[in-house]
């Protein structure tokens, strides 16, 4: 099918993409990358009478690294995330979730901030951003706030985003030293939409313990992080016992979506599954970070 | 503002001009207003990758733009593949050498998005390469032959280009 008729504007700065949001209110939809939204326009899904386009807001799709923390411009398109020296050399987390969104053709036009702000349950950033505990920075009528994952997302699909506010910004730590990280996931067919994603980030100190653990899942209402599980970790190390009895507490904690595709019980075997693999990959990849250091 | 925009794109090499309503999608634009219609539309939102097309250099899927955001831009087609004496690109004459199409339906977003993978990774694994085709659906269960196609134009293309280098 073809999109239902809409207002369309381009504007070429944020104040003047706020004003039309203030303006239009719920009437209006925000296209970024459009990778998610103009699906639902051709479906007829979603028939928003007004569409305001990013894509020609200048100096909107930085990634730069100041201070240990790297930010992005909400409009950096994946494309340009997955071939980022500086995300393969501070974020290898992200690097690695980036390859499991879409395909390399959506990603050239998919953002960042677009798929943080449509809060898909099966998307891998939301998680990956809940597992770093990012920051999410909002501009609004009122000026700007930051917000914390786990106010940011509320519910499948739903941010804590007014009608009138943007997303304009997501500030991530740096990996420090000593550290490995893994993205798992499983979906039905390869780069689908996954049944569950877990985002890892393990940081190793000198006594080769696990001083720092993260992690996120995917595949429930909103992205979860697991500190208790991280708490597992962190106290009684990355031994297999270990890392199977924190992946026995992830499935206690997650309350996955049920669906056609899978049902919410099998999602949660996955979620075990999946905590496994990447919390073993990560502690592989540290160690051998370790031993370069040593 | 439903109003229609004037856009100039570059098609090919070739600029085209229309008035368009903002709902119109870049696949229609390449299709019905330009008139080239190589460029397919299967699922028309963004899962099958049959109407991939290169927009500055890069691939996307041309049911998931809208035509006005390709003004000014440069887009590259099936069509604008193979060179102007009707040689084909190495990866259409390797398409054709190894059966790596049946009903021929994909096969413009299979060349498109093979083109985008081997200019960004010219020595693909096999692996890489399946993982590139599956942005592309293909319904006659075709896939071997595309993705020895898809290896054996990345050897010649390698060859091809570390002679220019060599000459």
């Amino acid at each position: 099918m073809k999109p239902a008729p809409f207002d369309y504007y381009d504007p070429r700065s944020l104040d003047e993409a706020l004003g039309l949001l203030r303006r239009h209110g719920s009437e209006a939809r925000v296209l970024a990358g459009g990778q998610s939204l103009v699906p639902r326009l051709n479906l007829r899904i979603m028939t928003p009478a007004v569409l305001v386009d990013l894509n020609h807001i200048p100096d909107l799709a930085y990634v730069e690294q100041t201070n240990g923390v790297v930010r992005f411009g909400a409009m950096a398109r994946q494309r340009q995330i997955q071939f980022s020296d500086l995300v393969s050399a501070t974020l290898p987390l992200l690097g690695e979730a980036i390859r499991f969104i879409g395909h390399l053709p959506t990603r050239t036009r998919g953002t960042i901030g677009g798929s943080l702000a449509f809060a898909d349950p099966a998307a891998e950033l939301p998680a990956l951003v809940t597992a770093l505990d990012g920051d999410l920075i909002v501009r609004g009528p009122s000026g700007e706030r930051t917000l914390k994952p786990a106010e940011f997302f509320v519910g499948p699909f739903r941010t804590a985003l007014a009608p009138d506010e943007l997303l304009v910004e997501v500030r991530l730590p740096a990996m420090p030293r000593g550290s490995g990280a893994a993205f798992a996931e499983i979906s039905l067919r390869e780069n689908h939409f996954a049944l569950v994603g877990v985002a890892a980030q393990l940081t190793i100190d000198g006594a080769g313990r696990c001083a720092v653990a993260r992690l996120g899942v995917s595949g429930c209402p909103t992205p979860m992080r697991l500190r208790p599980v991280e708490e597992i970790l962190e106290r009684h190390g990355l031994g297999e016992s270990v890392v199977a009895a924190a992946a026995d507490r992830a499935a206690e904690l997650v309350d996955p979506l049920e669906d056609v595709h899978a049902s919410s019980a099998y999602r949660r075997r996955l979620t075990r599954t999946l905590v496994v693999r990447a919390v073993a990959a990560a502690a592989a990849r540290a160690r051998v970070v370790e031993h370069d250091r040593g | 503002m439903a109003e229609r925009r004037e856009i100039r794109v570059t098609i090919n090499g070739t600029p085209h001009a229309g008035r368009v309503e903002a709902r119109r999608l870049l696949a229609d634009f390449i299709r019905e207003d330009a008139g080239m219609t190589g460029t397919h539309i299967g699922c028309e939102h963004g899962v099958c990758g049959a109407c991939t097309v290169l927009v500055g250099g890069v691939a996307v899927r041309s049911c998931l733009m809208l035509a006005v955001q390709a003004d000014g831009a440069d887009v590259l087609t099936i069509e604008g593949l193979a060179s102007p004496d009707g040689t084909l690109h190495p990866l259409q004459a390797a398409f054709w050498e190894h059966q790596a199409l049946q009903c021929g339906f994909c096969t413009p977003g299979m060349l498109m998005a093979a083109w985008d993978l081997l200019r960004t990774n010219p020595s693909p694994t096999d692996q890489e390469i399946r993982t590139a085709l599956a942005a592309v659906v293909c319904r006659c269960t075709g896939y071997q032959g595309i993705v020895e196609a898809v290896r054996d134009a990345a050897r010649r293309m390698r060859a091809s280009s570390g002679r220019e280098v060599a000459g």
